[in-house]
C-alpha cells in the first residue's frame, strides 16, 4: 500500500506564476533565500571584480588614481558597487541573525519575525550609507 | 566487520562548523578594514599601499581569503546540490567553482606578496 501510494505521482503546483504570484514566502524566508542569491553573487562576479579593483589600485599610484577618478566614477561601476555594497551588508546581517539563532537566540515565531525585518532594514540603511559616502 | 558505523563521518558537522567559525573570521576583518578605511580617509596611495604592506594585514588578508575559499565552497556547493538535478552537470559546475575559489586565493596571494 505505501508503495503504491510511493509510485503515485502527484501533483506540483510549482509553475512559475505559482512561484511568482501565489506562493508568498513569510519574512524570515525572504531572509534565507536573498542570503543565498547575495551568497552567489558575492562569490561571483563581486569577489573577482573586488580583488581586481585591489590589484589595479595597489599596482601603482597612477593604477590607483584611474581607479579613483575615472573607474569609480562610471555610473554603472557605481550602480554594481551599490548591488554589492547591498549584497556584503545583507549576507552579513543575515549571517549573523543565523549565528544567533544557531546559539537558540530569538527562536520564537514573533522575535524570529523581527529579527528578519531588522536585517532587512539595517542591510538596506547600511547600503544607503555607503552608497551615499560612493557618491 | 558487520557493525561497522555508516553515520557519523562527520562531513556534515564539520562543514556546518567551518561555514560558521569562517563567518565569524570574515566578519571580524570587514568590521577592521572598515574602521581603519574609515580612519583613513579620504584615502590616498600612500596610505592605501602601507596598509597592504604591514606584515600584519598581509597575513591577515590572506586568512580573510583562505576562509572565504571554505565558506564559498561550502556554500556554493549546498546551492548546487539543491537545485542541480543532473548528476554530470553538478560535478562539472563543482569542479569549477574548485578552480574560481582557487584562483581567487592564487590572485590574492599575488596582490599581497607582488
Amino acid at each position: 500500500m505505501s508503495s503504491a501510494s510511493a509510485k503515485k505521482l502527484r501533483p506540483k503546483y510549482l509553475s512559475l506564476p505559482a512561484l511568482l504570484f501565489e506562493i508568498r514566502l513569510p519574512l524570515p524566508g525572504w531572509i534565507s533565500i536573498l542570503h543565498r542569491i547575495s551568497g552567489a553573487l558575492l562569490v561571483f562576479p563581486f569577489a573577482a571584480w573586488l580583488l581586481y579593483l585591489l590589484d589595479s589600485s595597489l599596482a601603482s599610484e597612477a593604477g590607483f588614481e584611474r581607479i579613483r577618478t575615472h573607474y569609480l566614477q562610471l555610473p554603472l561601476v557605481k550602480l554594481g558597487l551599490l548591488v554589492f555594497i547591498w549584497a556584503y551588508c545583507h549576507h552579513f546581517c543575515a549571517g549573523v541573525r543565523f549565528l544567533l539563532l544557531d546559539l537558540n537566540r530569538g527562536i520564537e515565531l514573533r522575535q524570529a519575525r523581527f529579527s528578519s525585518f531588522i536585517v532587512l532594514f539595517v542591510s538596506l540603511a547600511l547600503t544607503a550609507y555607503f552608497g551615499a559616502k560612493l557618491w | 566487520m558487520v557493525n561497522r558505523v555508516i553515520t557519523g563521518a562527520h562531513y556534515g558537522m564539520r562543514d556546518w562548523l567551518a561555514q560558521r567559525i569562517t563567518a565569524v573570521i570574515m566578519a571580524a576583518y570587514s568590521l577592521i578594514v572598515v574602521v581603519v578605511v574609515t580612519l583613513n580617509s579620504p584615502l590616498k596611495y600612500e596610505g592605501w599601499k602601507a596598509l597592504f604592506s604591514q606584515g600584519a594585514m598581509r597575513v591577515a588578508t590572506l586568512i580573510f581569503a583562505l576562509s572565504l575559499a571554505w565558506h564559498a565552497w561550502v556554500g556554493v556547493r549546498d546551492i548546487l546540490m539543491d537545485y542541480i538535478k543532473l548528476d554530470g552537470l553538478r560535478l562539472a559546475l563543482q569542479v569549477l567553482t574548485l578552480l574560481l575559489i582557487a584562483s581567487y586565493v592564487g590572485w590574492t596571494i599575488q596582490v599581497l606578496w607582488r
